[in-house]
């Protein structure tokens, strides 16, 4: 069964986020982009749901500029089987977005079409659903896992204190959170392999942003706080803070 | 076209707590903008309670969708009742509340009436004719003031952010039915399973008990338990991404970037050492209360009180002292 998993380059989570001197960006300065962390987990399901099948092809896709062949490569190198970058802007209109991808994703075959549940950068969490809903497709979001029997997806999917079985029919777009499987590390042979995986590159239908962003800027510093004392005898004190002074309790 | 129109959820038929968050929020709206804020309920027949209640929160009219079919939440369904509602009147903005069914249903509604859609807004005003909205990038590292070239705006906010107020208006109740055909629906619910006692997604709750690799083992987590049952109502678990990764606890209950970003009166940290990725998430909440053996933990950056020592020890008689103020009234 094909499957395509849409991804984005992101940064990582231990970036230190600094606004550049426009005031509507960040300083990208040293750093370092990964594939987006909800991505390689709906990336290690389609490439699950391939070996199961025991045929079909895992397609990994993305909008973005010629920096995102980097993400690709590594999607690659875990095991998607070709690739192809759609070049544009990714910006926060999260519909935008979802309209060159369905601009793509509407001419394809594929049954399924998976994303991470959300971008760790803009998390909009928005895109999956909106592809759907452009598509008339299913859509499931934040599902841990999946099966896919007689052309019907069956997703388990994470809610307020419990799990919700979802049936959806194929073709359907599901968003991915953290589940049950881990995503698998790219071996030394898959980074090799990786490089003469197929890569197409094509410019993205354009679609104007509707949603821009203006300034941004940093959090707002928290006043200092301060150590009420050490050890269980320091608790009395915490409590008559949290009753009195910060009115929490 | 000043009118603001929010969504507002119902579990069982009772309104979610976030509904009087929202409704403030529209009231505000369109008072700048000189119009009224209007809300649309979905349910069962006759299910749902409390509707007029929200006139004290300034809304002037409150429309609630009744059918057999609404009682639960289906994606595709609440997704066409919303949009064709909105499609009615001409409204400057429609609101939802981001929890977990507001980030399902939002961008469904969004991209059935051709907007974009802002998600987990932290602020939001109306200035001349125009809605400024700013929202969290980056898991809270940094914050966006956006502009929104669309109407309507479509947002959903971010819980416990901003404070219910009272502000009178009729809050009128009017019931309709509205035409869907449920056999068009693709998705189907096999099943729900409760795993724990109170269905409070920890983005929605007003305190947060939050545990990290200090527990040192996922047994300890009652005294974890123990704590949050102490604090009462509205306070759910939370967790740092060590644990999650660690299979201590459930993904759900993780808190920063790759988890849930949070917004609670009150987040007590323990045993939490405090990674950018973490602190990220959680240091928008009021008060922030730390309990780490390391005194250069950088979670102490960021709390408001912190005690150094062990939690085992800390914790018991946390737990004890907040009993007995409980108790005292």
């Amino acid at each position: 069964m094909n499957v395509i998993v849409c991804v984005k380059r992101v940064p990582d989570t231990e970036t230190r986020i600094r606004v550049d001197a426009s005031g509507s960006g960040i300083d990208t300065a040293g750093v370092k982009y990964i594939v987006g962390p909800y991505d390689e987990y709906a990336l290690e399901l389609a490439l699950l749901t391939k070996e199961a099948k025991g045929e079909g092809e895992v397609t990994v896709l993305t909008l973005g500029d010629a920096a995102a062949q980097e993400t690709l490569r590594k999607a690659l190198a875990m095991g998607a089987d070709k690739a192809l970058l759609l070049t544009g802007e990714s910006g926060m209109d999260g519909l935008a977005t979802a309209k060159a991808l369905a601009a793509e994703l509407g001419a394809s075959e594929a049954p399924l079409v998976l994303f991470g549940v959300k971008s760790i950068d803009d998390d909009q969490q928005q895109v999956a659903p909106m592809v759907a809903t452009l598509l008339g497709r299913a859509c499931v979001t934040g599902v841990a896992s999946f099966g896919v029997a007689d052309g019907k997806v069956v997703c388990h999917r994470e809610v307020e204190g419990g799990v919700e079985v979802v049936e959806a029919p194929l073709p359907a777009v599901l968003s991915i959170t953290k589940g049950p499987h881990e995503p698998r590390l790219a071996s030394l042979k898959g980074i090799m392999a990786a490089k003469k995986k197929p890569l197409e590159e094509k410019p993205a239908t354009a679609v104007p942003s509707r949603l821009r962003v203006r300034s941004l800027s940093e959090p707002p510093g928290r006043p200092p706080g301060r150590i009420v004392g050490e050890g269980p005898d320091a608790v009395p004190e915490l409590v008559r803070l949290l009753r009195e002074e910060a009115k929490a309790i | 076209m000043a009118d603001v129109l929010v969504f507002a959820e119902q579990r069982d038929g009772k309104l979610s707590g976030t509904t009087r968050e929202v409704v403030s929020v529209a009231a505000r709206l369109a008072v700048s903008l000189g119009g009224s804020a209007h809300v649309l309920v979905l349910g069962a027949p006759g299910s749902v309670n409390g509707a007029a209640d929200l006139g004290r929160y300034g809304a002037a009219a409150v429309a609630v969708a009744e059918h057999d079919a609404l009682g639960e939440y289906n994606p595709e369904g609440y997704a066409g009742v919303v949009a064709d509602h909105v499609r009615k009147s001409e409204y400057a903005a429609v609101l939802f509340a981001a929890t977990s069914l507001g980030k399902d249903l939002a961008p469904r509604v969004a991209a059935t009436l051709d907007v974009p859609l802002a998600t987990d807004v932290t602020g939001i005003e109306a200035d001349g004719g125009s809605i400024t909205i700013v929202r969290p990038v980056y898991a809270g590292k940094a914050f966006a003031t956006l502009e929104v070239d669309a109407t309507p705006v479509v947002a959903s906010l971010r819980p416990n952010v901003f404070p219910p107020t009272e502000r009178a208006a009729e809050g009128a109740v009017s019931t309709f039915t509205p035409e869907i055909d449920p056999s068009s629906w693709k998705l189907r619910v096999i099943e729900r399973r409760q795993e724990s006692g109170e269905a409070l997604d920890v983005s929605e709750a007003t305190v947060i008990v939050s545990g990290g690799r200090g527990m040192k083992d996922p047994s300890n987590w009652k005294l974890l338990e123990g704590l949050r049952d102490a604090l009462g109502s509205g306070v759910a678990l939370g967790a740092s991404r060590a644990v999650v990764d660690a299979g201590w606890r459930p993904h759900g209950e993780q808190v920063g970037q790759t988890g849930k970003t949070v917004a609670p009166k009150l987040y007590v940290a323990v045993g939490i050492s405090g990674a950018v990725q973490h602190l990220a998430g959680m240091r928008t909440a009021k008060t922030i209360v730390a309990i780490n053996r390391d005194a250069d933990a950088p979670i102490f950056n960021v709390a408001d009180y912190g005690i150094v020592g062990d939690l085992f020890e800390v914790l018991p008689r946390l737990t004890e002292e907040i009993a007995a103020l409980k108790a005292d009234g």
